[in-house]
């Protein structure tokens, strides 16, 4: 089943090329139609994983290329623990959302959605995987897709920014892989559920190395103060859906990264370098919180709050305890909704108003009300509103951290206040006031499918807010065998 | 039985919420439907809370045994979600759900017409619901979950008429430096989770009583919990977005920023009491705090022309009172001045919302004689200033009482310092509120004013208000007058007792005869004054005013605190100043290296593709010089001997 949920999406790929050019309507359809499917898969194993049951599940094995070489082989080995199960769950989820929002798109439509399906197969792969090598082929796959959208589809300097993304990206894993195939020689197999059980013993590479390529190639994609440019550049350029799936389940990559790899894999060495992460990621909070406050473009804007909120799942995973590593992963559950969300949204009002400069808007609540209320939801959740998804993350985060930095903690506490200031000033800005003249024709959301992305986005949001524990027991289940190995 | 009795505790917090959704979701389109429902579920809410104190009362205040649910676990973590029910409760449901039924009523006619009015019955709705829970909340992390939804309800209540530039900048000031002092309360409760491993008042009230946790972590939390308190009651120094907060419509002012979630600083303080007595130098903090506030938000009421910011300065000036009181050991007292507070100040808001209903306007400037006019209203206001001023017999009298004898027994520099400002505040009190009864119901009508969209219906001729408004007002003035009877014997100290561990009780102070007759002819002189300048007009207020210029003026600039925060702090400081440094380090040094890698590669490329250049001669040319250049190194290396 998760192979089939893997490669779904690739298969509408396919089938999207075949479809002839004269009906520009079908790709849409299609992908609509294999996302849902793929959604319904994914819901399907996140229910039915079994939470009794320690290890990876839904698993697929098989060996691909024998090399005589050493025994090493490379093989096709998937599987689901909680972690990855929420992460699948979350792809999938806002992939259908991705769609919803590119309804409109006029320019040469199937090779648009081709790229967005190839995607979400790249994206389900780098989650499932539990052979290094394989987990590498995933996570190059989006590469040139995301080159395509942004430079093809996006807006702004899109070829400055798409070639950004890429050479940026290619940088953090020409580390990772060096990372990768040092582990795999030295603990002797690619297979991470080996790893795991076995751990890694002798060291002909110090394990520090391993450890610092294979973070530094996950800290590029989180991303992570000072490594965190491309994002602002690439989200503001590319299309609307780009910046849903690129801000709610690429940059998840980097975080499951660390936590799978670093310090899944090579929890002695984490120990090293736990205060190292926490400091980084209350660093990302507070910095990325203060750029915020001085942009004026909306995805400019979102695009910095983001390395503000991931900061806050590298403090949790430098806590290096069950609480921080739960904490951090629902942090990136829930960044991905809200952070997704608040993409929609600005979408929405860019489609209408052709400009995402907040001192040109103003006063829009008045044109367009429901709009406003969706932004405003999205908004407060991201400042971390109780009962709205944003908080659950941030408060177990902080709980886990606390007893081990209680100093840095406190600092990135202070990250909630100036979330507070950015998003409240922001909606203050675009929706309140008196209305402007300039914006008097524009009208409220109208088509379905922008109704569905709104009302599917704030109904997840609010579901994860008022009763988390469904999403936590789940990714429970992936953090307690990594955390009881940190000792 | 507890069961079925704690079904009836959650169904008070419960009824609006549903009506919130109800309204929502389905009654969008039918306004009048959606203020029944409205006021239907905080009329439930009300009849339950008096059940609740009914039955608190013959348990003298002992809390109810109800088990707290499981709200989130995760390893080592469990985050209960209960409800806490004792004597202390049971007075704050009736408090909270009394006041909102009073503003739910009035509401339907002060807001009627107004285009988003489903909109603002579903904010109250959730609202109530917030507060309630806030209310109930048997742990800390539940209460500060509660705590920022109140703050989200203010911020949107606030913010209702989100299109004048002011109620929007309003609402996101009261939010974010509100969020300010709550993010020490969320400190305070990761420490104590950290330390304790529990977030249940209850066990942390024990915990503390008995010496369990250390006095160091003990003042660092009761400091920022009290943090916490400071923004939510207005507190000094950041009291400042409470005036600014007048800019909701008027029902939001009375239930939100008079009577109500102002009072959940005050009340979270008041519940953590026994944290708070463990360590004396937190209690001085709360003392010296309070009594500041009180002073401070007194001067500056003294000036303000607008009737609401005279009643908001009055209303951070009060809760300095409470604090005050807590700070010197007064907890029955605080808890007692915050309930007469409630009633005469919701009474006070409403008033003022009714004479803006006819004048059009909140500046006094343009009011006055609207007494003949207005009876009713003039009667309930003039019975909500007695009380406010303290008064014998009104409600505040009593309370302010028990608050200022409390600080004199406290005795010490503290004590004293915290008794002579409160005595100062009287006087001041009473000067500031029957000036603004002169001046807006004394004289001869000026005419008020015409504001569009204000919910306002300014015309010539001033008129009462429609009984739907002036009920409330005048069941609000019931008690006004009485409820300060309610501890002449010490029976609410009893019922609040019950919520204490029984070594901190208080026993009841009593009514220290002389010191209640000083503070009355205290007030009285205030009045007096009041009388003298504005309604007989012996004295000249512009006159005043000239002769004390430079304090005037600073009282009119409300100490200037806006200025040094807004002006300076966040305007140059942060958003100017550091945040425009980090947003051009950004750029050019963080950005600016990775351009510059960039730029260096493309540089090295264009020098090596400039060496590639197809040209045999060239190549032969580099082959030729390169051999020389190894053979020279060489022979230089290895001289022929």
């Amino acid at each position: 089943m998760l192979t089939i949920a893997i490669f779904l999406p690739t298969l509408a790929a396919l089938v999207i090329a075949l479809t002839p050019r004269s009906r520009p309507d079908l790709p849409r359809a299609i992908a609509l139609v294999f996302s849902l499917v793929v959604l319904a898969l994914a819901a399907i194993m996140f229910v039915s994983l079994d939470r009794g049951f320690q290890g990876f599940q839904f698993t697929n094995h098989v060996t691909w290329v024998r090399t005589s070489l050493g025994g090493f082989s490379f093989q096709y080995y998937v599987g689901l623990d909680g972690i990855s199960a929420a992460l699948v769950l979350l792809t999938a989820f806002l992939n259908v959302v991705a769609v919803l929002v590119s309804w409109g798109i006029a320019l040469r439509p199937k090779e648009y959605f081709i790229w967005l399906l190839v995607i979400e197969s790249g994206v389900l792969g780098v989650f499932s995987s539990l052979d290094l090598l394989l987990f590498f082929l995933f996570w190059e796959v989006e590469l040139v897709p995301m080159y395509l959208l942004i430079s093809i589809w996006g807006s702004g300097r899109k070829e400055y920014s798409a070639t950004k993304f890429v050479l940026y990206t290619v940088a953090g894993s020409s580390f990772m892989i060096v990372g990768i195939l040092a582990l795999g020689f030295t603990a002797h197999t690619f297979e991470i559920p080996e790893i795991m059980r076995n751990g890694v013993r002798e060291a002909a590479i110090p394990l520090g190395f391993i450890f610092f390529a294979l973070f530094s190639g996950f800290a590029v994609k989180l991303p992570m103060f000072p490594l965190h440019t491309w994002l602002p550049d690439a989200h503001t350029d590319a299309p609307t859906a780009v910046s849903v799936i690129l801000a709610g389940a690429l940059l998840k990559m980097g975080g499951y990264g660390i936590i799978r790899l670093c310090v899944g894999l090579l929890p002695q060495t984490a120990h090293d370098w736990g205060l190292a992460i926490t400091l980084l990621g209350a660093i990302g909070v507070v910095y990325g919180a203060l750029v915020t406050l001085r942009q004026t473009d909306l995805k400019r804007l979102i695009a910095y709050s983001s390395v503000s909120h991931m900061g806050f799942v590298l403090i949790g995973v430098g806590a290096l305890g069950q609480l921080g590593l739960t904490g951090a992963t629902v942090q990136m559950v829930t960044h991905g909704l809200v952070t997704g969300m608040l993409f929609v949204m600005v979408g929405l009002v860019y489609e209408r108003t052709h400009t995402r400069q907040i001192p040109e808007l103003g006063g829009l609540a008045r044109q367009m009300p429901w709009i406003a209320a969706a932004f405003v939801v999205a908004g407060v959740a991201s400042l971390g509103l109780p009962m709205l998804a944003g908080f659950v993350g941030e408060v177990v985060v902080f709980l886990g951290a606390f007893s081990k930095y209680a100093a840095t903690t406190i600092v990135a506490v202070s990250g909630v206040v100036l979330a507070a200031g950015y998003i409240l000033w922001m909606l203050q800005r675009v929706f309140f006031g008196p209305p402007k003249e300039q914006w008097a024709h524009l009208g409220d959301a109208r088509h379905w499918s922008e109704w569905l992305a709104m009302g599917a986005m704030t109904a997840s949001i609010v579901a994860v807010g008022i009763y988390p524990q469904w999403i936590i027991d789940a990714i429970d289940h992936g953090v307690v065998p990594i955390a009881s190995r940190l000792g | 039985m507890d069961g079925f009795r704690e079904g009836f505790a959650w169904a008070i917090f419960s009824a609006p919420l549903v009506s919130f959704a109800l309204i929502l979701l389905i009654l969008r389109r039918y306004p009048r439907q959606a203020g029944y429902v409205a006021n239907l579920a905080v009329l439930i809410g009300f009849v339950l809370s008096i059940w609740a104190l009914s039955v608190e009362i013959s348990r003298d205040g002992a809390a109810m045994p109800f088990h707290a649910h499981q709200w989130l676990h995760a390893g080592p973590l469990t985050i209960p979600f209960g409800v806490h029910l004792d004597g202390f409760t049971a007075v704050m449901l009736v408090v909270v759900t009394s006041v909102s039924l009073m503003v739910h009523f009035y509401s339907q006619a002060y807001m009627d017409g107004d285009e988003h009015y489903v909109q603002f019955f579903a904010y109250l709705s959730l609202f109530t619901a917030s507060m309630t829970g806030l209310v109930l909340a048997d742990n800390v992390l539940m209460l500060y979950i509660f705590w920022e939804l109140v703050g989200i309800c203010s911020y949107l209540l606030i913010g209702f008429w989100y299109h004048r530039p002011a109620a929007a900048a309003a609402a996101k000031k009261a939010f974010i430096v509100t969020r300010f002092g709550d993010m020490w309360f969320l400190a305070a409760v990761l420490l104590i989770w950290t330390k304790t491993g529990t977030f249940n008042i209850a066990t942390i009230q024990e915990a503390a009583h008995a010496g369990m946790i250390s006095t160091a972590v003990i003042t660092l939390f009761a400091l920022g919990v009290f943090a916490g308190a400071i923004g939510k009651s207005a507190q000094f120094p950041l009291h400042v977005w409470l005036p600014d907060a007048m800019e909701g419509p008027t029902p939001v002012s009375a239930l939100i920023h008079a009577a109500t979630m102002v009072a959940a600083g005050v009340y979270l303080v008041a519940r953590l009491f026994p944290v708070f007595e463990a360590s004396q130098g937190a209690m001085d903090v709360v003392a010296i705090v309070g009594a500041a506030t009180a002073f401070i938000a007194a001067t500056i009421g003294v000036v303000m022309t607008d009737i609401k910011r005279v009643l908001a300065y009055s209303t951070i000036s009060q809760l300095g009172y409470m604090m005050l009181s807590l700070g010197v050991g007064g907890y029955v007292a605080a808890i007692f001045h915050l309930l007469n507070h409630a009633f005469f100040k919701a009474l006070l808001f409403l008033g003022s919302g009714s004479v803006s209903h006819t004048s059009g306007t909140f500046d006094m400037r343009k009011m006055g004689g609207l007494r003949r006019a207005m009876p009713w209203t003039y009667a309930t206001f003039v019975i909500g200033s007695l009380s406010l001023a303290g008064i014998f017999p009104f409600s505040g009298f009593w309370s302010k009482d028990e608050v200022l004898l409390g600080a004199w027994d406290r005795g010490g520099w503290v004590g004293y310092l915290a008794f002579s400002l409160g005595m100062l505040v009287v006087f001041l009190t009473a000067f500031y509120i029957f000036r603004a009864v002169f001046i807006t119901f004394h004289g001869e009508y000026r005419g008020g004013e015409r504001e569009a969209g204000h919910g306002a219906h300014g015309s010539g001729t001033p008129h009462e208000s429609p009984w739907i408004m002036v009920g409330p007002l005048v069941l609000l003035a019931v008690p006004s007058v009485l409820s300060g009877f309610a501890n002449i014997n010490g029976g609410f100290g009893t019922l609040l007792n019950g919520a204490l561990p029984p070594a901190l009780r208080e026993a009841h102070l009593g009514v220290n005869v002389g010191l209640a007759a000083f503070s009355v002819v205290v007030g009285l002189a205030g009045v007096g004054l009041a009388y003298l300048t504005y309604d007989l007009q012996v004295v000249s207020a512009e006159a005043l005013g000239r002769t004390f210029r430079p304090a005037y003026v600073f009282l009119w600039n409300k100490w200037f605190m806006d200025e040094l925060y807004e002006g300076i702090l966040v305007r140059r400081v942060l958003y100017g100043g550091v945040c425009a440094g980090l947003a051009w380090f950004d750029r050019t040094a963080v950005d600016g290296a990775v351009n510059g890698a960039g730029a260096t590669a493309r540089f090295a490329g264009s020098m090596w593709r400039r060496v590639q250049n197809g040209q045999i001669q060239a190549y032969g040319f580099v082959l030729v010089g390169g051999a020389v250049i190894i053979a020279a190194i060489a022979l230089l290396l290895n001289p022929v001997r």
